[in-house]
């Protein structure tokens, strides 16, 4: 059997909802219909949501951080991250070192139209090379558009936020969003256009990269 | 029944025709866009369509012309002929239901003697159309749709006739007209200004009248044929466009023909309070007097809908069959008891 207060109760619950949406003023004024006032609608075109931090927008690229390891792009579950990169010689970080050897990006899309959004990538990403960002505003006219390319990536950098920790203790897992400043790390790019000499074929450069992250 | 204004039958049948074509969808956008879209809307704290038109009011009519400009598709190993012949079926019963629907003393498109039953009859084959539906599309989740409407006719079918006979004892007629007139022409315990609406009368009949449309109709708490988180849409998953366009239509048209049919049972129909039964100016009046009566009661209809989870197909039939049945029973005995002795 039904419980009849239960479903009296029910009625009420959305009657007053309705009512409070409808007529949100108090006062004088409380029998003006102002839903607009009285909803939580964002009417999106004409105003904007203000996304949290975290939310899930689009994923930038900090370009400086990735050494094209392919970590990204075997664990993404629709296939939709595609680089290629090469290596170049670096000097050494110290005095009387070994001249190393870094990857460089040549390419790094990807496909927003294929893209669901899992955030694999950034989890498994060893090098603090992608992040979320909450902007949501990049639709195009044309599917193709959608494949966003590495300059476009790292323009992405711009709008990820500085995070607040999820809570105290928990600073170790939060990633620390990267300053642009000049002690950052490695700056292969930089190095490659000063004049360095390229070393193995872009292929090879991937594949050995690839196996050393995973040591 | 006296020709509407001495014309002859073509005329009128013209006139009442084009009438009736212009109402039914009228009808069917009013509750629409008053409840589906607004009302809805404002119980979740949202604003609804705010753009088309003023107040989002164009709304449903932009919806319209959307699927009317959408592919006709039909699943590959669909009936064919079935397939496009269950919407027209489903349109055709709450078309039909508006026949006998009295809004004024001669401002009704045919007074049937047998309105009720007419009514009665008519409203149970949308049904047909469903199981059509369910079955021409050679899918799974449609054909247990339409199985689930089927099965659900058992259910309510009963409870809504038995709940209309107590009307009909009530008010020695099946004729929709006679039974506005005997709640016109009724007296509260010699007090007769408002004549005797027959809900103070039938409350338990228009209670169970309330639940068993709301079966018929399929809204919500009783709506397992449609059932969209399950079944996706029940019956009418594999239609698009215009053929879509017309189970939407039905489906509002009919909780709007319901609404009045339980107005002239329940509410008093059109007449209005002062008036001579048989004033033409009722002609007029009685429409409107009608029309917000109707909304009162589809409003019910729709908060109910927007307020209850879904049943259980076995929990209707339970609930139907040991609640709803011995109840309309027994209200029938009574009245009958009553109609002898008084």
């Amino acid at each position: 059997m039904p419980q009849f207060p239960g479903l009296l109760k029910g009625l009420g619950v959305t009657a007053r909802t309705a009512a409070r949406t409808l007529f949100p003023k108090r006062g004088m004024r409380t029998l003006i219909p102002a839903p607009q006032q009285g909803s939580v609608t964002v009417q999106y075109p004409h105003e904007k949501e203000a996304p949290p931090d975290r939310a899930r927008g689009v994923i930038a690229l900090h370009e400086e951080n990735c050494t094209a390891c392919m970590l990204c792009s075997r664990s993404c579950p629709d296939w939709c991250i595609y680089i290629e990169g090469h290596k170049v010689k670096a000097p050494p970080r110290r005095a009387g070192g070994a001249v190393r050897s870094v990857n460089v990006v040549d390419r790094f899309d990807i496909d927003y139209a294929l893209c669901m959004y899992c955030g694999i990538c950034v989890e498994v990403c060893p090098f603090d090379a992608l992040f979320w960002s909450p902007e949501y505003e990049y639709s195009e006219p044309h599917i193709a558009d959608l494949l966003h390319d590495r300059i476009r990536l790292s323009e992405w950098m711009e709008t990820v936020p500085a995070f607040e920790d999820y809570e105290p203790g928990s600073e170790q897992k939060v990633r620390q969003v990267p300053d642009f400043g000049p002690d950052d790390f490695a700056p292969a790019r930089k190095l490659e256009a000063d004049g360095a000499r390229e070393l193995a074929s872009e292929s090879d450069g991937a594949r050995e990269l690839a196996s050393g992250a995973g040591s | 029944m006296t020709g509407l204004l001495g014309l002859a039958y073509w005329a009128e049948t013209a006139i009442k025709l084009g009438v009736a074509l212009v109402v039914i969808p009228t009808a069917a956008l009013m509750l629409g866009y008053l409840f589906l879209l607004k009302m809805m809307a404002f119980m979740q704290s949202r604003l609804g369509p705010t753009d088309v038109g003023p107040y989002g009011s164009l709304q449903l009519i932009a919806d319209a012309v959307k699927f009317l400009q959408k592919e006709d598709i039909h699943p590959a190993a669909a009936d064919r002929r079935v397939f496009r012949a269950a919407p027209v079926v489903v349109l055709a019963s709450s078309f039909l239901l508006f026949v006998v629907l009295p809004t004024g003393p001669d401002a009704v498109v045919e007074n049937l003697d047998t309105g009720i039953f007419y009514a009665m009859a008519v409203s149970s084959l949308s049904v047909l159309g469903v199981l059509m539906a369910g079955w021409a599309s050679a899918n799974k989740y449609a054909l247990l749709g339409g199985l689930r409407a089927a099965g659900q006719l058992i259910a309510y079918e009963l409870p809504l006739i038995l709940a209309v006979m107590g009307v009909v004892i009530q008010a020695d007629s099946l004729n929709l007209q006679e039974i506005v007139r005997a709640q016109a022409e009724g007296e509260i315990f010699g007090f007769g200004l408002i004549g005797n609406p027959f809900i103070l009368t039938q409350f338990i009949g228009f209670l169970i009248f309330m639940i068993s449309a709301q079966a018929e109709l399929t809204q919500t708490p009783f709506d397992m044929p449609v059932a969209e988180t399950e079944l996706v849409g029940g019956f009418h998953v594999e239609y698009t466009g215009f053929r879509f366009l017309l189970f939407f239509m039905a489906e509002v048209a009919t909780a709007f023909a319901f609404s009045a049919l339980a107005t002239v049972m329940f509410l008093g129909g059109w007449w209005i309070p002062g008036f001579d039964f048989d004033a033409p100016i009722l002609n007029v009046l009685g429409p409107v007097v009608m029309l917000a009566k109707i909304l009162v009661v589809a409003f019910i209809i729709f908060w109910i809908r927007f307020t209850y989870p879904r049943l259980r197909e076995d929990q209707l039939q339970k609930f139907a069959w040991k609640v709803l049945i011995p109840l309309s029973l027994a209200n029938i005995v009574v009245t009958g008891i009553f109609k002898v002795v008084l």
